[in-house]
C-alpha cells in the first residue's frame, strides 16, 4: 500500500488546510527503526482518512535534547524557527509519536509564543478507535500474547498520560501484564535528558538493562512502548539478553496497525 | 514560685533562640532568585492539604506511611496538652483544663496516650529499620556521619518525650489513687498507675515532676534542635507543598534572559549594539553556579528535605551505580546555603569564599548522570524538585563554562547545523515516506 503523506506546502498550494499536523520528529524521520513507527502511524491515519499533513523538509529538531543538555540558546533558536514555520502555516493541532517532541511542543513552546493543541499519537489512535474508525481484525495476531507497557517518562510522569496507551493494548486480544515499576513509578529506559546522545556515566549497570530485566521477568511476548528512544533502549536490552526471537519491542502504533491488518 | 520563674525564663530563652534561627533560615531562603508561586491559591491549598496534612504521597509505601502517621498524629494532638503544660508552667496550676472540660478532658488525654503509645512503637520500628534492618535508602553514602546521627537523635528524643508523658500521667494517677481512691480514667496511665501505688507519696510526686519537667525541657530542646536538623520538615512541609510547582513536570523553566538575546539575534532590524547598553552592570549569568543563583523555592526545598531517600531509591542513575543521588543534591544545597548565609551575615553580602555549590559540593559527573525522568520529583512526599536544581547547574556548565561531554557537543552542533541531533541532511527528512 502506498502511503499518502501530504506536506504543508502542497496543502497550501492546493488551498487546503489539514485538521492535524503530524510532527514526525528526528527519530521518526531518520532512525531506521523509528521510521517503521512513523509509517505504521501514517497507515492508521490514511486508513481513517484523517486529514493531516507533515512539514517535511521544513521540520527541524524541537530543541528538546539541547534544552535537557542545558543549552537553552540552541533550544530557543530551534523553538523560534519552528514556531515561525508552524505559525506561518497557521497550525492549530499537532500529533506526534515522540513524547519528547510532544512535551516540548505542548509545554515549552507556549512561553515562546507557540500555542498549539498537542497530542500524543496514542491519544489520537484511542480517539479513532472510540469513533469506530479503526476496526481490529477478528482472531487478532495478538491473541493470547503477553504484552507489557513501558511508560516513557516524558509521556507518563512528565505529562500524566498513562491510560491512553494501556486502553489501546487492552483493545487487542492479548493480555496486558504490568511491571512492578509502572505508571507513576515507571523506570526510565535511560535515554532521557539527552542521555540518548552520550555514553552513560560510570556505574555498575546500564539503565536499559535494569529495565529490560524487569520486563523479561514477566515473560512477555511483546514489550510495547510509545517513544522511539525507549524503543531503541529496550530493543538494545533485548538483544543484550539474546531474546530477540522471543520478545518483540513494538510501538503502540505498530500494534494497532498490525491488529487492524494495515 | 521558683519553678514558675524557671519555667518562664526557659520559655522565653527557648522561643528567643528558636526565633533567631528561624530568622536565619528565612534570610537564607530569600537569598534565592524570585519565582512566582502565588497564583492559583485554591489549587495550592488543596495540594498542601492533601500532601502535607493528608500525607497522600507517603502512602505509596504503606508500612513507613502508617508508622509515620502514628508519630505525626501523636505530634499534632499532643499540641493540645502542650497548651495546658504552658499554662500550668506559667501560673503554677495543675491540669488547668481538667475541671472545666470534664469528660472531654479525659477523652483528649486518653487519646493522646493511645497515640503516644503508637508513636512509641513506631519510633522503635524506625530505629529497627534504620539501624538493624539497615534499609538501603537509609544507609547510603551521603547518610554517613551527621545525617545518621541526626536521624537517630530525633528518634531518641521522641522516645524520651513519650516516656516522660507516661511517667507524669502514671505517677499522677498513683497519687490520685493514694489520696482519694479515685482514678483520672486516662486509658493507659490508669492501667500503669496502680503499679506505682506501693511507692512513697513524696517519691511519686517527684516522679510526676520529673515527667512533667522532662517532657517540657525535651519540647524546648527539640524545638531548638529543629533548625539544625532534617526534622525541620515538620514545619516547612506545609509552605513547601503550598508553593509546589503546579505545572506539568516535563515543562522546564523558560530562560527569559536567553529569550531576549535569541529574539535580538533573529530580528534583522535590530542593531545589536544599540540595545542592552543602558544597564551594563546588569550582566546576568546563565544557569546556576551557587545557591544564590537558584530560586527561593529550590532553597526552601533544601530545608524541607527530610533525607528519607525515596528520590534516590527511585533514581534510575543511582539504581545502576552512578554517582548521582537526588537526596545528596538537596543536602548539598542546604549545607552550602547554610554556609553562604553565615558568611553573608558575618562579612556582608559581597563576601566570596571561593567555593560554590557546583564543583565544591556537586560534581559534573553527578549532573551528567541525570536522565531527567522526574522519578525523584514524583516520589518526594513533600514535593521537592531536585531536577530543577540539576538542570540549572547543567545550564551553567554548558552556557557559562562550555563544559559539555564530547558526544553532546556533537549532538548540539548537529542540531545547529542540520536541525537534527544526528548528522543527517535536512533535505532527507521526508525520505521515509518514499523508501517503502
Amino acid at each position: 500500500m502506498n502511503l499518502r503523506v501530504p506536506t504543508m506546502s502542497e496543502m497550501i498550494a492546493k488551498n487546503e488546510s489539514p485538521d492535524f499536523l503530524f510532527w514526525v520528529g528526528c527519530s521518526g524521520s531518520f532512525d531506521d527503526r523509528a521510521k517503521k513507527i512513523t509509517k505504521a502511524l501514517v497507515k492508521i491515519l490514511n486508513n481513517c482518512k484523517v486529514n493531516f499533513a507533515v512539514l517535511g523538509v521544513e521540520e527541524s529538531c524541537t530543541g528538546d535534547p539541547a534544552k535537557r543538555a542545558g543549552n537553552e540558546f540552541t533550544f530557543q533558536m530551534q523553538a523560534m524557527m519552528n514556531i515561525q514555520v508552524l505559525d506561518g502555516y497557521v497550525i492549530k493541532k499537532i500529533v506526534t509519536a515522540c513524547p519528547h517532541c510532544f512535551n516540548t511542543l505542548k509545554n515549552e513552546y507556549p512561553e515562546l509564543g507557540g500555542n498549539y493543541e498537542v497530542i500524543h499519537h496514542s491519544q489520537l489512535i484511542q480517539e479513532l478507535i472510540n469513533q469506530g474508525k479503526i476496526v481490529l481484525a477478528d482472531g487478532g495476531v495478538y491473541k493470547g500474547k503477553r504484552i507489557t507497557f513501558h511508560d516513557p517518562c516524558y509521556l507518563g510522569r512528565a505529562n500524566d498520560v498513562y491510560e491512553a496507551p494501556r486502553e489501546l493494548i487492552e483493545k487487542l486480544d492479548g493480555e496486558l501484564v504490568e511491571m512492578k515499576r509502572c505508571k507513576t513509578k515507571g523506570l526510565c529506559c535511560g535515554a532521557g535528558g539527552a542521555q540518548m546522545f552520550k555514553e552513560a556515566e560510570k556505574g555498575n549497570k546500564e539503565i536499559n538493562i535494569e529495565r529490560t530485566e524487569e520486563a523479561l521477568e514477566l515473560k512477555p511476548n511483546i514489550i510495547a512502548t510509545g517513544c522511539p528512544f525507549c524503543n531503541t533502549m529496550m530493543t538494545d536490552g533485548i538483544k543484550n539478553f539474546e531474546k530477540e526471537k522471543e520478545v518483540e519491542v513494538l510501538d503502540i502504533a505498530e500494534l494497532i496497525a498490525n491488529a487492524a491488518n494495515l | 514560685m521558683i519553678s514558675k520563674i524557671l519555667f518562664t525564663v526557659l520559655l522565653i530563652v527557648s522561643l528567643g533562640f528558636f526565633s533567631w534561627n528561624i530568622y536565619k533560615i528565612y534570610y537564607n531562603i530569600y537569598l534565592g532568585k524570585d519565582v512566582k508561586r502565588n497564583d492559583n491559591k485554591k489549587h495550592r491549598l488543596k495540594t498542601m492539604i492533601l500532601v502535607a496534612f493528608g500525607q497522600k504521597k507517603m502512602f505509596k509505601r504503606p508500612i513507613p506511611a502508617l508508622l509515620h502517621l502514628a508519630i505525626y498524629l501523636a505530634f499534632i494532638i499532643t499540641q493540645i496538652e502542650l497548651i495546658e503544660i504552658f499554662i500550668d508552667g506559667i501560673f503554677g496550676t495543675h491540669r488547668f483544663f481538667k475541671d472545666s472540660l470534664g469528660n472531654f478532658y479525659t477523652f483528649i488525654i486518653s487519646f493522646i496516650e493511645i497515640l503516644s503509645l503508637l508513636a512509641l512503637i513506631a519510633t522503635f520500628a524506625f530505629l529497627y529499620r534504620r539501624n538493624l534492618l539497615k534499609l538501603p535508602r537509609l544507609n547510603m553514602n551521603e547518610m554517613k556521619g551527621w545525617p545518621k546521627m541526626d536521624a537517630n537523635m530525633i528518634l531518641y528524643m521522641e522516645i524520651i518525650l513519650v516516656l516522660c508523658i507516661f511517667m507524669m500521667n502514671s505517677a499522677d494517677e498513683a497519687i490520685k489513687i493514694e489520696k482519694s481512691n479515685l482514678s483520672y480514667g486516662f486509658t493507659i496511665s490508669s492501667f500503669l498507675g496502680p503499679f506505682l501505688c506501693s511507692l512513697d507519696y513524696n517519691l511519686l510526686f517527684i516522679i510526676e515532676r520529673i515527667g512533667w519537667w522532662g517532657h517540657i525541657i525535651m519540647v524546648f530542646a527539640f524545638l531548638n534542635y529543629l533548625p539544625y536538623s532534617k526534622h525541620f520538615h515538620i514545619l516547612l512541609a506545609f509552605p513547601n507543598t503550598y508553593y509546589s510547582n503546579l505545572q506539568k513536570k516535563g515543562k522546564f523553566t523558560n530562560m527569559e534572559n536567553v529569550t531576549k538575546e535569541v529574539k535580538l539575534m533573529m530580528n534583522p532590524d535590530i542593531d545589536p549594539f544599540s540595545v542592552n547598553n543602558e544597564n551594563p552592570t546588569d550582566l546576568e549569568s546563565f544557569g546556576a553556579k551557587d545557591v544564590t543563583d537558584l530560586t527561593w523555592k529550590n532553597l526552601m526545598d533544601s530545608y524541607t528535605c527530610t533525607e528519607c531517600g525515596r528520590c534516590t531509591s527511585s533514581c534510575p542513575a543511582n539504581l545502576t551505580g552512578k554517582l548521582l543521588s537526588p537526596r545528596k543534591i538537596m543536602m548539598d544545597t542546604r549545607d552550602r546555603l547554610t554556609e553562604v548565609g553565615d558568611n553573608f551575615r558575618k562579612n556582608g553580602k559581597d563576601y566570596q569564599d571561593g567555593k560554590s555549590l557546583l564543583g565544591n559540593y556537586i560534581t559534573e559527573e553527578e549532573l551528567w548522570a541525570c536522565t531527567s525522568c522526574n522519578a525523584c520529583v514524583e516520589e518526594c512526599p513533600v514535593n521537592i524538585d531536585p531536577l530543577s536544581i540539576i538542570i540549572d547547574l547543567r545550564r551553567y556548565l554548558v552556557m557559562e563554562q562550555s563544559k559539555v561531554p564530547n558526544e553532546l557537543t556533537g549532538m548540539l552542533t548537529n542540531i545547529e547545523n542540520n536541525g537534527a541531533p544526528w548528522q543527517f541532511s535536512p533535505t532527507d527528512r521526508l525520505k521515509w515516506a518514499e523508501d517503502e
